[in-house]
């Protein structure tokens, strides 16, 4: 790992000693790159175009989550008995009582995890700030701080799924479980990559490496981590509020 | 001073080598294996592109010739019926996946730069990863061959026939993962190449002074994007179906398998555009140069394009007029359907109206052009007809759709890129392909082709369903079908005859001293043909400045004070030298194929071990971190530019 920590700094020192007299030299723009045709920077295009191409994989997997759930629920109320044998009978008799999956869910406790993953945003744009204005400090505390709550979120999502799994919602044995764990865990799956990209952030941060002249970099991840947080907004709204 | 307005670096050799986590320095080789492994040129991706094309096309074109001996005659027992399922399971696939789409990928990575006036593509390494993580991927598809057998549900996999209970093997499986990564190739490609069409334009170049054939790779690649990761959801609920036990398609747990169709149709209806239109783009640069006149309507030509690229997210569902899916949706997918067909008919007349009145040369480029002209329109035609769901409902599943697809994608987008590689072979590889070989080689087409899929309109309308893997002598289908195994191996045998053109016409050229074919050797409009061929390693010279459509036409060609268009100049007087002194390039590097490397063997880890998982996301982690370690010193990266005080240092 120091190996590995070792030549990073070797590089990263590289890039940075070279960008000390690149820009008097070159007389282009400062940052971000060259004369591009619409006056977005490349990086940010393709960004952008990558969220767009999530759109339709987030589209596609809660179209089929609200296909099986639907699916599952008018199974089990016609009183399908593989549908019934697929979920303990306790809560069986619950949801076909409610009509909806409902019961299983703690909405206060996802409402919360929601809130602090929804406030990552805030703490995200924060460092985009902080970085913009060179201000190292707030920089570390603002991208440590959506990092953080990030994971808060994530741990919540893995207590969740215990819960669950304790009450017997299995990946295999429901339709309605491998819709629910499908979705929701390829969030959490785009979450942990946005913390993996924050964290290296943060390394970078903490070598001295982040400063305005990268503050673009911080913006694409910001964007990254925004999106997933809307989707989130949906995901919420689909798989928990609407019964 | 010409280099200072040069955004782009060169290895110059006196970059500091850095080696991030220790292991690959940027390579520095400049001939060899080592250079293509590393390569990071938009040219030689697009040219490795070409070749795996052809090297899966074997393969596809090997398992088509062995459908055709199996019902060549009636009662065959040449393959077994498991095995045929295979074949034409996997001849689907590989033409579609690794056939097709990745030469539309080749021209579009080789022209689309060049027709803009690009150094290179927004992201020279992405571009890398992009294709070895689609040739790694078809390599891993095909492996199934060798392990348990490929996959048998047709191309298509229809739910529950992919279910574990129907298909046991593991071929399903590797169809799944194996096109899964070879879609991340797509992906990436396809964020690249529009980032590079939207933003890499030569100066003066408004979108609406853009060749047709970036057009259409625009609009090919926002098909790419968009539809790309409805397949990825669909491959990815049907292996967590096989691998992990989930339920999705499971109807004994209550799961509709429609599911399926309607995911796997919402991409794969784009998905026949996408393989179409980038041979419309081609026709639509090969007609103009050799009627001698300027495309007819081209913003017509743009927006039927990018109409048929919106309009084919609404037609999906003609795939599934037989599946059940209720009055209304059938009679709003018959009208959809046929609107598609009139930006297509758009095309098809501005193409001849293009000739009309041109002084036109039938060369073998132009040729195959309005071949794909001809062609296409049968297929089409007996495409939009299926719109009515009735004629729809009498020929699905029969030789019938098997015909109108080939005639399509055969007649159509292969015939147009053999064209395009008769047009723009001099400029990729400095010589010119012998007309005559080629003249025969069409015609030899032509008739295999025609011969070959021609007769299975009729076996379709007489009841041959497709996919059946023998027929009694008493259905009376003997006849065609012999007809279209000739034809198939007249077809087969034509098609390989680029490769021997190619060598020979190489020969050729290298027993008469390589002689230089010159820049502009068709007299042709755009800005592809005012650099030398081959096309040098850094494009153009300096940046060229556009004013008009088909800019380098123009300055070849101006009205006198008569108003009478005069050439003024020859294309070798007006091109670039092709000096590269002091301009930069993207340097080479080995994290692309390292990591596009990792990723199979994640797959073969989900499939067999969860254990080969973990030193394949180590490989995969490590990869990333080492490229984004990689001293940036070309344009992928947002400090691209970070080096170039030493590169200025040393040239000047």
């Amino acid at each position: 790992m120091t190996d590995i920590a070792d030549s990073a700094t070797d590089v990263v020192d590289d890039v940075a000693s070279a960008d000390d007299h690149a820009p008097a030299d070159h007389g282009h723009d400062d940052h971000g790159g060259h004369h591009t045709s619409l006056g977005l920077s490349n990086m940010k295009l393709a960004m952008w175009l990558f969220l767009g191409s999530e759109c339709l994989l987030f589209g596609a997997l809660i179209s089929t989550f609200l296909l099986s759930k639907a699916r599952f629920i008018t199974e089990l109320v016609a009183g399908n008995p593989r549908v019934i044998e697929s979920i303990p009978a306790g809560l069986a008799e619950e949801f076909i009582e409610a009509g909806t999956v409902e019961p299983i869910y703690d909405i206060p406790f996802t409402s919360g995890s929601s809130f602090i993953l929804l406030m990552s945003s805030l703490t995200m744009v924060l460092a985009h700030k902080a970085v913009s204005e060179d201000d190292d400090l707030q920089t570390k505390i603002w991208l440590g701080a959506t990092a953080l709550l990030g994971s808060t979120f994530m741990a919540g999502q893995v207590y969740e799924f215990t819960v669950f799994y304790r009450e017997g919602i299995e990946y295999g044995t429901s339709l309605y479980g491998s819709a629910f764990y499908t979705l929701t865990g390829f969030h959490g799956a785009h979450v942990t990559g946005g913390i993996l990209m924050l964290l290296s952030l943060l390394v970078l941060a903490f070598r001295g490496k982040l400063k305005s002249n990268r503050a673009e970099t911080v913006e694409l991840v910001g964007l990254y981590w925004h999106f997933v947080d809307i989707v989130w907004v949906l995901i919420f709204t689909i798989v928990y509020l609407i019964p | 001073m010409a280099m200072m307005e040069e955004p782009l670096a060169l290895p110059s050799g006196t970059v500091a080598r850095s080696r991030p986590l220790g292991a690959f320095s940027r390579p520095r080789e400049t001939s060899g294996l080592v250079t293509w492994l590393t390569t990071v040129d938009h040219k030689k991706i697009g040219i490795m592109y070409g070749a795996a094309a052809l090297f899966f096309l074997i393969i596809g074109g090997i398992a088509a010739l062995m459908i055709r001996v199996q019902l060549a005659v009636p009662d065959s027992e040449f393959l077994s019926a498991e095995f045929y399922n295979q074949v034409f399971t996997m001849h689907g696939t590989v033409m579609v996946f690794l056939v097709v789409m990745p030469i539309g990928a080749a021209f579009a990575n080789y022209l689309m730069p060049l027709q803009v006036g690009a150094r290179d593509v927004a992201f020279p390494r992405i571009n890398a990863f992009s294709f070895w993580v689609f040739f790694f991927g078809g390599l891993m598809l095909n492996t199934s061959w060798f392990l348990g057998g490929g996959a048998d549900g047709g191309w298509f996999n229809y739910a529950p026939n992919n279910g574990i209970a129907f298909s046991p093997s593991n071929g399903i499986d590797f169809w799944n993962i194996g096109l899964f990564i070879a879609g991340i190739g797509s992906l990436t490609g396809s964020v690249n190449l529009i980032t590079t069409v939207l933003n890499m334009r030569a100066p003066g170049m408004s979108l609406m002074k853009t060749p047709v054939f970036t057009w259409m790779t625009l609009v090919t690649q926002f098909l790419l994007l968009l539809a790309i990761p409805v397949l990825t959801v669909a491959q990815i609920l049907l292996a967590s179906d096989r691998l992990f036990g989930a339920n999705f398609f499971n109807v004994e747990q209550g799961a509709d398998p429609l599911l399926w169709q309607h995911l796997f149709w919402i991409f794969g209806h784009p998905e026949v555009y996408l393989m179409i239109l980038p041979a419309f783009g081609i026709v639509s640069e090969i007609i103009p140069t050799f009627s001698r006149k300027p495309i007819f309507g081209y913003p017509f030509m743009v927006f039927s394009g990018i109409a048929i690229g919106f309009m084919g997210w609404g037609v999906w569902a003609h795939h599934m007029f037989v599946s059940g899916i209720g009055p209304l949706s059938v009679a709003a997918f018959t009208v959809a359907t046929m609107f598609i067909a009139v930006p297509t008919g758009v095309k098809i007349l501005n193409w001849l109206a293009t000739m009309w009145g041109g002084k036109i040369i039938l060369n073998t480029a132009m040729l195959f052009s309005i071949a794909l002209v001809i062609q296409f329109t049968v297929g089409g035609l007996s495409g939009v007809s299926h719109a009515m769901a009735a004629h729809d409902t009498q020929q699905t599943d029969t030789y019938y759709i098997v015909a109108h697809f080939h005639y399509v994608l055969f007649g159509g987008a292969f015939f147009g890129f053999i064209g395009g590689m008769y047009f723009w072979w001099p400029k990729a590889f400095g010589y010119m392909l012998s007309e005559r070989i080629g003249k025969l080689q069409f015609w030899l087409m032509v008739i295999g082709f025609n011969l070959t899929f021609g007769p299975m309109h009729i076996l379709g309308l007489q009841g041959m369903p497709r996919r059946m893997q023998t027929y009694s002598d008493a259905h009376g289908f003997n006849f065609w079908n012999m007809a279209a195994t000739i034809g198939s191996f007249i077809l087969g045998f034509s098609t390989l005859m680029i490769l021997l053109n190619a060598f020979v016409s190489y020969r050729k050229w290298v027993a008469a001293d390589r002689p230089n074919v010159g820049a502009d050797p068709w007299d042709a409009r755009t800005l592809e043909w005012s650099i030398q061929s081959p096309a040098p390693d850094h494009n153009f010279d300096h940046d060229p400045v556009v004013t008009s459509l088909d800019d380098f036409w123009h300055r070849k060609y101006q009205k006198d004070e008569n108003g009478v268009l005069r050439r003024v100049a020859t294309g070798d007087e007006l091109a670039q030298p092709g000096n590269g002194e002091g301009v930069h390039l993207p340097a080479p590097s080995y994290w692309p194929i390292v990591l596009a490397g990792s990723i199979p063997i994640i797959g073969y880890g989900v499939i067999y071990s969860l254990w080969l998982v973990i030193p394949g996301a180590v490989l995969m982690m490590a990869s990333i971190y080492g490229w984004a370690l990689e001293p940036a010193d070309d344009l992928d990266i947002d400090d691209h530019h970070d080096d170039h005080a030493k590169e200025l240092e040393t040239v000047s």
